[in-house]
């Protein structure tokens, strides 16, 4: 058997979360994620998370296990020793036991213009795009906006306003793509953007996608140093 | 009690509502709003959670030279075992291509040739290369370049985590829903002019698939108990290569950059069911790259044969990787090694991975015609959820994503051309339904749940009997009945997922009974439909699509519709000769 210890909390039931232990079988096989769904089916249905895909691919299985950042369907209880303490993602406000309200992060995502800024006419066919010119941004295409990195950042973690690592990514995605003419530099070029960043690169490291967003904090800090200098040049 | 809505206690009005977040919902979104109204998308999951996301092999439409419209035409419908409608078929295959391109122009990654055109990739029943793709997170891109794509549009809103619950249909007009905002667990009235369903599929009504945990057929069951037909639902897509336990899917792009299938004995079975000859590189229409239906019936021929090994998750073959090398896997089939590494714990580059069929997409759906609309005025219906149909009794792989998008935008710009004209739903107050709310004495949703996957398994899985089907109609119909005393353990109100499930379940038992009762009516075999009562196809009974309606005890009544054959009449269907 494999203790989990899980946070709790009901609005209006609870005062403050509290953490419930919770017994499961043990399954070589069973990622964090497969206790849970043990637990809500067989033991306790008042539990609430969310999760779909699990494969890794949906983004809304993160949670904080024995204090980091998880996908909790691609961590797995038999790479932990005794109790296994699951939270909701710290950094965000919780609307019930691990479910966390992620409405501020989609307006970060929101407000970078994630498309693609074009003026004139679209080609009959595709645009032409070599392979090197997708490598450029494809990294930061590959976010499944899961925000564990916002969990990890503890830029954010003490300023909610801070615009993070997730979504300079996303903007970094459209800048770098050879389509696009846009540069976001309103944005990205202000406190809250990538200048509240301290370099830390906890967001590099907590991201289960190899995004890389700490890459794209640093890359735009210079894009917009000389933007600064040299309005007309583009990086 | 009446229902509420945010601001107003009789519920908003919009003029078009979609319902789903997934490809087909989205597309139909841009399309609502580039024909100048406003629509709402909402959504039991945040959209870019929708199960579009983990699509992964790609999308088909012609673009390479030599390739035509019609052989993706003829592909699809002898790939359908001629139950595609032809006029849809055609219709399909000529907008796909601009589909795709629009969504290049929208900035999806596809993958490219050295010169920076789109490439294409083999697929599975298709003679030509014509599947462009985004590396291996096909459906991936797809969704977050259009989830983000319709942030540009401010005619577009959302009401994301909300559950419809039932459809407001006044004289056979569609005039609202009714469905619970998740995080509060209020319910309230959405009224439009004008409704898309675009819900998904539902293989979560079997045990073992690659479907998400939200893949319950809500959109199909709310549409049939409002009156319209389910089409072609005994036609479930078995895929061949799912990961044992977890039911991962391994794409069928593993399958077109080379992949082998092999059983115990490392032998390509696939050469013994008239599939054609192994070669070293991918044959089209041949071999690996012959359709699914056929692939997942030759593992059960392995099966029968003792040719497969048995692990704790069932009987598996293998699919070899090896012979294509690191640098190819990585290049192409990036995901499949991810998945492998995590899910599996062993390297595709060095390992065989074990696979068995896997339950993966429904053929069948809400029956409209080619612009999505449903029999109920205003009422559309567009991607998994819907059935045009150009899948017939078997899809080809890749034809998927490329129906959200052509039927996602034909059905959005015929929803706003009927708002346009139509008037709009006065808001009143409408009686809530008993929501599950923790009274029931009985039985857990996870077992009902279990008890419900095990029966369609054991009944409408890759082959079928007329007596397993009769069993399966009465445990349904009992396990219907059970439902509706199931035990809750939570009644509060706030992010009560267990009452989702509930609501989920029910809607999964009915369209359960549809797959059930269409199979049994079907007396033939046909692409994914086997009745080892009936092995042949039977072209005088049964070239026609099956309609479930729900009668008035609640239980499904099947009837015929002729299908649409335009210039291919039904031959035989041929692969590796
Ligand atoms: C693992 C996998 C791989 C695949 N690979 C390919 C491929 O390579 N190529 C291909 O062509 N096809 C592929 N397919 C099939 C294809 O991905 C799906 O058929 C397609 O994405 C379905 O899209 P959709 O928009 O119809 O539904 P979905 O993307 O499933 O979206 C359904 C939406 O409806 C919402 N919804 C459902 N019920 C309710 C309710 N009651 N209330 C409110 N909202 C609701 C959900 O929240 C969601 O937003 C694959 C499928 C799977 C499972
Ligand atoms: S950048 Fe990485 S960690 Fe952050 S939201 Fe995206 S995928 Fe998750
Ligand atoms: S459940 Fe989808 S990422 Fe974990």
């Amino acid at each position: 058997m494999t203790v989990l210890e899980v946070s709790r909390y009901r609005p209006g039931i609870d005062a403050e979360p509290v953490f419930q232990r919770y017994e499961v079988p043990d399954n070589d096989d069973w990622a964090v994620l497969d206790g849970l769904n043990y637990v809500k089916d067989s033991v306790d249905g008042t539990l609430s998370f969310r999760w779909s895909c699990r494969m890794g691919i949906c983004g809304s299985c993160g949670m904080t296990v024995n204090g980091e950042p998880r996908l909790t369907c691609g961590t797995f209880l038999a790479d932990y020793d005794g109790v296994v303490r699951v939270e909701p993602l710290h950094g965000f406000p919780v609307i019930r036991d691990l479910v966390v309200d992620i409405e501020p992060f989609l307006e970060k995502l929101s407000s970078v213009s994630p498309w693609l800024i074009r003026s004139g006419e679209d080609p009959a066919s595709e645009f032409a795009q070599t392979p090197a010119q997708l490598e450029a941004y494809k990294q930061y295409s590959m976010c499944i906006n899961c925000m564990l990195c916002y969990s990890a950042c503890p830029v954010y973690v003490l300023d909610p306003d801070f615009l993070g690592p997730a979504a300079i990514a996303l903007a970094q995605r459209y800048n770098l793509d050879s389509r696009d003419e846009g540069d976001r530099f309103d944005v990205l070029s202000t406190d809250e953007g990538v200048w509240g960043c301290t370099f830390v690169g906890e967001c590099t490291s907590a991201c289960p996608k190899h995004v890389d967003p700490a890459e794209a904090i640093q890359r735009y800090k210079l894009t917009a140093a000389v933007r600064s200098v040299l309005p007309w040049v583009r990086l | 009690m009446v229902a509420r809505g945010a601001g107003d206690p009789l519920g908003r009005v919009v003029d078009v509502l979609i319902v789903g977040g997934g490809a087909a919902g989205l597309r139909a979104a841009i399309a609502v709003a580039e024909a100048g109204l406003e629509c709402t998308v909402l959504s039991k999951v945040y959209p870019m959670r929708s199960h579009t996301v983990s699509a992964e092999g790609g999308a088909a439409g012609v673009i390479g030279v030599g390739d035509t419209l019609d052989e993706h035409a003829y592909d699809t419908i002898s790939g359908g075992d001629w139950l595609c409608d032809q006029d849809a078929v055609e219709m399909f295959v000529r907008e796909a291509p601009r589909e795709l391109i629009q969504l290049e122009h929208w900035g999806c990654p596809w993958s490219r040739e050295p010169d920076g055109r789109v490439a294409v990739r083999p697929f599975g029943g298709m003679r030509q290369l014509r599947t462009w793709f985004a590396a291996d997170k096909t459906g991936f891109h797809l969704l977050h370049t259009l989830f983000q794509t319709t942030l540009k549009y401010p005619q577009i809103s959302r009401l994301d985590e909300w559950y419809v619950t039932r459809l407001l249909v006044e004289d056979g007009r569609i005039e609202g829903v009714v469905a619970i905002d998740i995080k509060t667990g209020e319910t309230a009235a959405v009224w439009a002019k004008a409704v898309i369903l675009a819900t998904g599929g539902g293989g979560k009504v079997f045990p073992f698939t690659t479907n998400a945990a939200i893949k319950t057929g809500d959109g199909m069951a709310l549409a049939y108990r409002a009156g319209a037909p389910l089409k072609d639902m005994e036609f479930v897509q078995y895929h061949p290569t799912g990961l044992p336990f977890t039911g991962i899917l391994i794409t069928e792009a593993a399958r077109a950059e080379g992949g082998w299938l092999v059983n115990k004995d490392g032998y390509r079975y696939l050469q013994d069911y008239d599939l054609g000859v192994p070669t070293d590189k991918p044959k089209l229409r041949s071999m690996e790259l012959g359709p699914r239906d056929r692939l997942s019936q030759a593992f059960v021929g392995e099966l029968d044969k003792g040719r497969t090994v048995e692990t704790p998750y069932g009987h598996v073959t293998f699919l070899d990787l090896r012979h294509l090398g690191e640098e190819r896997i990585e290049a192409r089939i990036p995901f499949v090694r991810e998945l492998c590494r995590s899910y599996q714990k062993l390297d595709p580059v060095t390992d065989l991975i074990p696979v068995r069929p896997v339950v993966h997409y429904m053929m069948g759906g809400v029956h409209t015609d080619i612009d999505g609309a449903t029999p109920i005025a205003g009422l559309y219906a567009a991607g998994e959820t819907a059935c045009v149909s150009i899948n017939g009794a078997n899809r080809l792989g890749s034809n998927s994503l490329p129906e959200c998008l052509v039927f996602g935008a034909r059905a959005g710009l015929a929803a706003a051309e009927y708002a346009g004209t139509a008037a709009k739903p006065a808001a009143r107050a409408v009686p809530d339904e008993p929501l599950p709310d923790g009274s029931g004495s009985g039985e857990r949703i996870a077992d009902l749940r279990t008890e419900m996957q095990r029966t369609l398994e054991d009944a409408a899985g890759i082959y079928r009997t007329g007596d397993d089907l009769e069993k399966a109609v009465g445990s349904l119909r009992d396990l219907r009945e059970r439902a509706k005393k199931a035990k809750l353990d939570d009644s509060s109100t706030s992010f009560n997922t267990e009452r989702i499930n509930a609501l989920e379940l029910g809607c999964m038992l009915d369209i359960a009974e549809t797959i059930v009762a269409s199979a049994l009516n079907r007396e033939e075999s046909r692409g994914a439909h086997q009745r080892s009562d009936f092995p042949k196809r039977d072209d005088e009974g049964f070239l026609a699509h099956s309609l479930a309606h729900q009668g008035p005890d609640g239980s499904p009544v099947v009837s015929l519709l002729p299908v649409t054959i335009t210039r291919w009449p039904p031959g035989e269907r041929v692969y590796g000769r």
